[in-house]
């Protein structure tokens, strides 16, 4: 059922060998291909329009839910909604991601709605990885859009990247959370050729106590260009801090925006950013230990996108 | 061994070319300790690094082992066996000490290494520290003299080692040096204005303003250089300068 080209954006996007453990559902080129449930976690599609709703029971403990997207047709255009309720209690990993294979020279695209409801005390992990790959001229295009709602002391993690070879792409990541909730957002993105990345990040902090933590780093190469609006926005005694990172090389152009609100006077909001190129120093300390300057700027990057 | 003849360094500073050195002659020899010291902006970080080839010289040469190594990059002298401890090492986002140790180390396992607990640091909390900004200065300082004790190296140049280092990781520091002399055949050039570190050269070599201004064993530099009542009129950069009186 899965060739191997399958397995390897599958591989690239999901860390996935094989069918994975667990909870899962594989989208291929539009269509739900495999999917399963388990005990505590059901996953079923919906009846009004594509995706699937993801329904995980109070209390689970330390499950996995998989569900990669993969695109291997030139021409496509996949939209996809799909609902989380991440149960009282529970703490599990969510692992997305899509990987384009676009063999032609038409637009592929993809865009993935997801909407997590996590309540009350709920842990969850999420990671998403981007990809494209593909011999034809014909576009990749990725455009995100999460929506979360972080119930009291719910607590979330969500790495997003984009490693390579997506050609476009828009990613909104909205989020709420109320009392006692607290939200890490990583993101990494890496851009090259004559890419275009942007990404939109809105927090709000409603709830008293709740904090969040945005950490942006970002890597643009050749003609590549890339714009960050990290914004966070404090409605109560809050805690925020947006970091945002780039290394900027060739001709590429990078654009950092942040913004922080505060509408309440015990709000605390930081935010910190910095464009730049990879410090000659840095280089140079590798070069001492033996690495080509290639080598030297590799592993930088490699450690920052880490 | 490496040899130094007739090097001199110019560069290009803000207010047009400034001479940097200027006629070095320097023998080093295998298995010896030396130490370079003098007044700061005398120019030991600028010769430690066109050593290692950070910085091009304007004229002589430079020869590793009979080979003139004058013309090669830094990576190359790295993998012909120089190496060279930043006086301020940089920081790296997202790169672990573990990482930073085994390029040194090149493809030997780090796991048996002992050079972070021959600085001081304990391998189990500090190998899976990034080396960022979230390292103190200290620490920072003995990671970076970590990464050329996990190298067998030819010539290993330590600049200004004891700065910033606390008094217990600084006896520890100085046994370590010790005991490479004892048991490698290694060039060892260490970097410093600290009596402590002084005491352990075989032979001491003073540079002020660009120039050598002298040379010697131990224990022929060692009234010289405790001669603290000045600078050192032979080494007062001010020296012949009408605008410096010296009262010695
Ligand atoms: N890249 C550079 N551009 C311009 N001037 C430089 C550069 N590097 C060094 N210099 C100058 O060269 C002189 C020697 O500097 P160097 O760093 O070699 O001194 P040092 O002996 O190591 O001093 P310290 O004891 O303070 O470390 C100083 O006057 C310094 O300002
Ligand atoms: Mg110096």
């Amino acid at each position: 059922m899965l060739n191997a080209l399958d397995k390897h954006l599958l591989e690239t996007v999901a860390d996935l060998h094989d069918i994975p453990q667990g909870a899962y559902n594989i989208r291929k080129n539009g269509e739900g291909i495999s999917r399963r449930s388990t005990a505590n976690i059901e996953i079923k599609p919906k009846t009004d329009k594509p995706g699937i709703d993801i329904i995980v029971r109070p209390g689970t403990m330390g499950e996995s839910v998989h569900i990669p997207v993969i695109l291997t047709a030139e021409g496509l255009k996949d939209a996809v909604y799909n609902t989380f309720d991440i149960g009282e209690g529970a703490d599990i990993l969510v692992v997305a991601g899509c990987g384009i294979h676009n063999p032609g020279e038409s637009e592929t695209q993809h865009n993935g709605i997801h909407n997590f409801i996590i309540r009350k005390r709920a842990r969850l992990r999420y990671v998403e990885k981007h990809y494209g790959q593909g011999e034809g001229g014909g576009q990749k295009t990725l455009n995100p859009t999460t929506i979360i709602e972080m119930e009291e002391g719910a607590y979330a993690e969500m790495e997003l990247v984009q490693i390579r070879g997506v050609d476009n792409t828009k990613r909104i990541t909205k989020a709420r959370l109320h009392r006692n909730a607290h939200l890490l957002v990583t993101e990494r993105m890496l851009t090259h050729g004559e890419q275009k990345a942007e990404s939109k990040i809105l927090v709000k902090l409603v709830g008293e106590d709740s904090s969040t933590q945005i950490i942006s780093r970002s890597v643009a190469q050749d003609n590549s260009q890339q714009l960050f609006y990290p914004r966070v926005a404090g409605y109560n005694r809050c805690r925020a801090h947006v970091q945002c990172d780039s290394i900027i090389m060739h001709q590429a152009k990078v654009r950092s925006v942040p913004e922080i609100a505060a509408n309440h006077a015990d709000a605390q909001l930081v935010h910190e950013a910095a464009i730049g190129k990879i410090a000659g120093e840095q280089l140079v300390k590798l070069m001492t230990l033996g690495l080509s300057e290639s080598e030297a700027e590799e592993t930088i990057l490699q450690g920052f996108l880490k | 061994m490496l040899e130094i003849r007739n090097l001199s360094l110019t560069l290009e500073g803000e207010k047009g070319s400034v001479e940097i050195l200027e006629d070095i002659n320097l023998t080093l020899q295998n298995h010896k300790l030396y130490v370079f010291t003098g007044p700061n902006g005398g120019g030991k970080s600028s010769l430690a690094k066109v050593i290692m080839g950070i910085y091009r010289p304007t004229g002589g040469k430079i020869i590793l082992d009979g080979e003139d190594i004058t013309a090669l990059g830094v990576t190359e002298r790295s993998r012909l066996g120089i190496g060279y401890a930043f006086q301020q090492p940089p920081r790296f986002k997202g790169l672990k000490v573990r990482e930073l140790i085994q390029i040194a180390a090149g493809n030997k396992p780090i796991e048996g290494c002992s050079c972070l607990a021959d600085v001081g640091l304990c391998p189990e909390d500090y190998l899976d520290r990034d080396v960022d900004a979230s390292l103190s200065g200290g620490e920072l300082k003995r990671i970076e003299i970590a990464t050329l004790l996990a190298r067998n190296l030819k010539v290993a140049i330590y600049d200004e080692p004891e700065a910033g280092i606390d008094l217990w990781s600084f006896s520890r520091l100085r046994e370590t040096f010790q005991e490479l002399h004892n048991k490698y055949d290694t060039t060892l050039v260490l970097i410093s204005h600290q009596e402590r570190i002084l005491s352990l050269a075989d032979e001491i070599v003073l540079i002020a303003g660009g120039t050598i201004r002298e040379q010697g064993s131990r224990d022929d530099m060692w009234p010289v250089i405790m001669d603290k009542s000045c600078g050192g009129r032979k080494i007062c950069p001010g020296a012949g300068d009408e605008n410096v009186e010296c009262f010695r």
